[in-house]
């Protein structure tokens, strides 16, 4: 466990019934940038970000690599906590209105709300069934029915449990590259997040593995906020209500997915989606 | 795997269908009126022009849509060149039927000699028969039917001709026909031009199932 999270834990907690996400409506911001500037050391990361992301919709960051994408997606958990020369210049991120750095917010707990699945799949070493269960057994749930529930209802939950429902003894490692990211999904839900941010989720799998990711995040969008990052802007337009295009560190254009596709704002970004940059 | 995104074309299909059934009333209709020389039917015609137009930019809307977002290839490609190029044929046929009746109209003010209407029933029921077959073709997904459309519109352009000769000489016979039956000479070209259409729609439909040019395949013959 890092420094930093140890002084975090250390802290008086807000609760996730402080956070309220049990209480969100359709359609609203949940989460919300403003005037967001980071830096790693000296360098500087994002320059006056600010949006909001919907609830239950899946937003995707595009920029060509090195536009801040992928940082300000892990600024979104604390994941840049664990970088030592990470810091914020200034601005905010709410969470349903809780500035998410706060000194008294634990990101364990931010963390179990505000999921992440990342480009490269990573199950643990261990069978089917401990992968999904084990942000649970570490929250101290030990009764086998309600482990046994929570495996069938996550793997159903990321298209997995008809593939893998006889084998949940065998390792996670056994599975093909598409399942393992589905796994990871799984083990993400487990926990019963709020919000889901995938980074490059799609990146190492093949076309039909992707497919099955793509249409998971279909149906994912019902019951989480979605936030993710892609590098394949055909997959930004197939999964994603709405879009953020940055670059060098600048939010340059967010709308809706069919405004930014077919009709951007912005010439850097119609430049850009069209293969016309650089 | 079906993808949830298939459902929009789907979607466009239907919308290309209804689009297709509007027209074919519209044409009836048109018809309809001139023979029973029913004003309010072809005020009715008129006014259903704007549905059918709708229904075009819904379809436009929705192909620039799923191209821009959903990078179509091959069969869902083409089925979306298709639904732009078929669309465009039947707001011109609605056109048509719109056109018709509001001719229809003028003639009905002025009177009209019963021999100047003779070959139009049979005009509009060989373009009827053809816009169905094509439409057809295109919900069943039968080639040989599309294939089967090109050909038929020689009747109609055959009778067309043999109409204006004949409206010409009415013409010429008595001046004071020369209003109603020019008149008769765009209606009698109005379903000249809608078996035109019909024959597109059989291409078109045609491309969408084989990914080749009838007309290519017809002249190879």
């Amino acid at each position: 466990m890092s420094l930093v999270t140890d002084k975090i834990i250390s802290k008086p907690k807000i609760e996730t019934r402080d956070l309220g996400l049990e209480m969100t409506e359709n359609n609203r911001s949940l989460i919300e940038i403003s005037n967001f500037d980071f830096f790693y050391g000296e360098k500087q990361a994002l320059f006056d970000v600010s949006m909001d992301i919907k609830e239950r919709e899946v937003t995707a960051f595009i920029g060509p690599s090195g536009c801040g994408k992928s940082t300000l997606l892990r600024c979104i958990n604390r994941m840049n906590d664990l970088i030592e020369v990470a810091r914020i210049g200034s601005g905010k991120i709410t969470v349903n209105g809780v500035d998410i750095y706060d000194d008294r917010v634990d990101t364990i707990e931010l963390r179990k709300r505000v999921g992440m699945v990342f480009q490269k799949s990573n199950p643990f070493p261990k069978s089917i069934y401990e992968n999904v269960v084990y942000g649970l057994r570490i929250q101290g749930i030990t009764r086998k029915s309600k482990l046994d529930e929570a495996v069938e209802r996550c793997l159903k939950g990321a298209a997995l449990w008809e593939e893998v429902k006889d084998r949940l003894d065998t390792s996670g490692l056994s599975l093909s590259g598409g399942q393992q990211q589905r796994l990871c999904i799984a083990r993400a839900l487990a926990v019963e997040p709020d919000i889901l941010l995938m980074d490059e989720p799609c990146s190492a799998l093949d076309p039909v593995a992707t497919a099955k990711v793509e249409e998971l995040i279909h149906t994912l969008k019902d019951r989480y906020t979605i936030v993710i990052v892609t590098h394949n802007m055909q997959q930004a337009a197939r999964v994603s209500d709405r879009t953020a295009f940055f670059y060098l560190g600048k939010l340059i254009e967010m709308n809706a997915t069919d405004q930014i596709f077919m009709s951007p704002d912005k010439e850097q970004t119609e430049a850009y989606i069209s293969g016309r940059f650089g | 795997m079906k993808r949830y995104f298939h459902e929009e074309l789907e979607e466009i299909r239907s919308h290309l269908m209804l689009m297709g059934e509007k027209a074919v009333e519209s044409v009836k209709l048109a018809m309809q009126a001139l023979l029973e020389s029913d004003i309010e039917l072809a005020n009715q015609v008129m006014e259903s022009d704007d549905v059918i137009d709708d229904i075009e930019k819904q379809i436009d809307d929705e192909v620039v849509r799923y191209v821009s977002l959903r990078a179509p290839v091959a069969r869902d490609l083409r089925l979306l060149f298709v639904a732009i190029k078929a669309s465009h044929d039947l707001e011109r046929v609605g056109d048509e039927a719109s056109n018709i009746a509001g001719r229809t109209k003028k003639i009905l003010a002025q009177g009209l000699p019963i021999d100047a209407v003779a070959r139009v029933p049979r005009m509009c029921e060989l373009a009827i028969n053809m816009l169905e077959d094509s439409l057809r073709s295109f919900i069943q997904e039968e080639e040989s039917l599309a294939y089967s459309i090109v050909g038929r519109d020689r009747e109609v352009d055959t009778l067309n001709r043999e109409n204006f000769k004949e409206l010409v000489e009415l013409m010429k016979s008595d001046s004071a026909n020369v209003s109603a039956c020019t008149e008769m000479v765009f209606i009698s070209k109005s379903f000249e031009r809608i078996a035109d259409h019909a024959k597109n729609i059989a291409e078109e439909v045609f491309y969408l199932l084989t990914a080749q040019s009838l007309k290519e395949v017809t002249r190879g013959k």
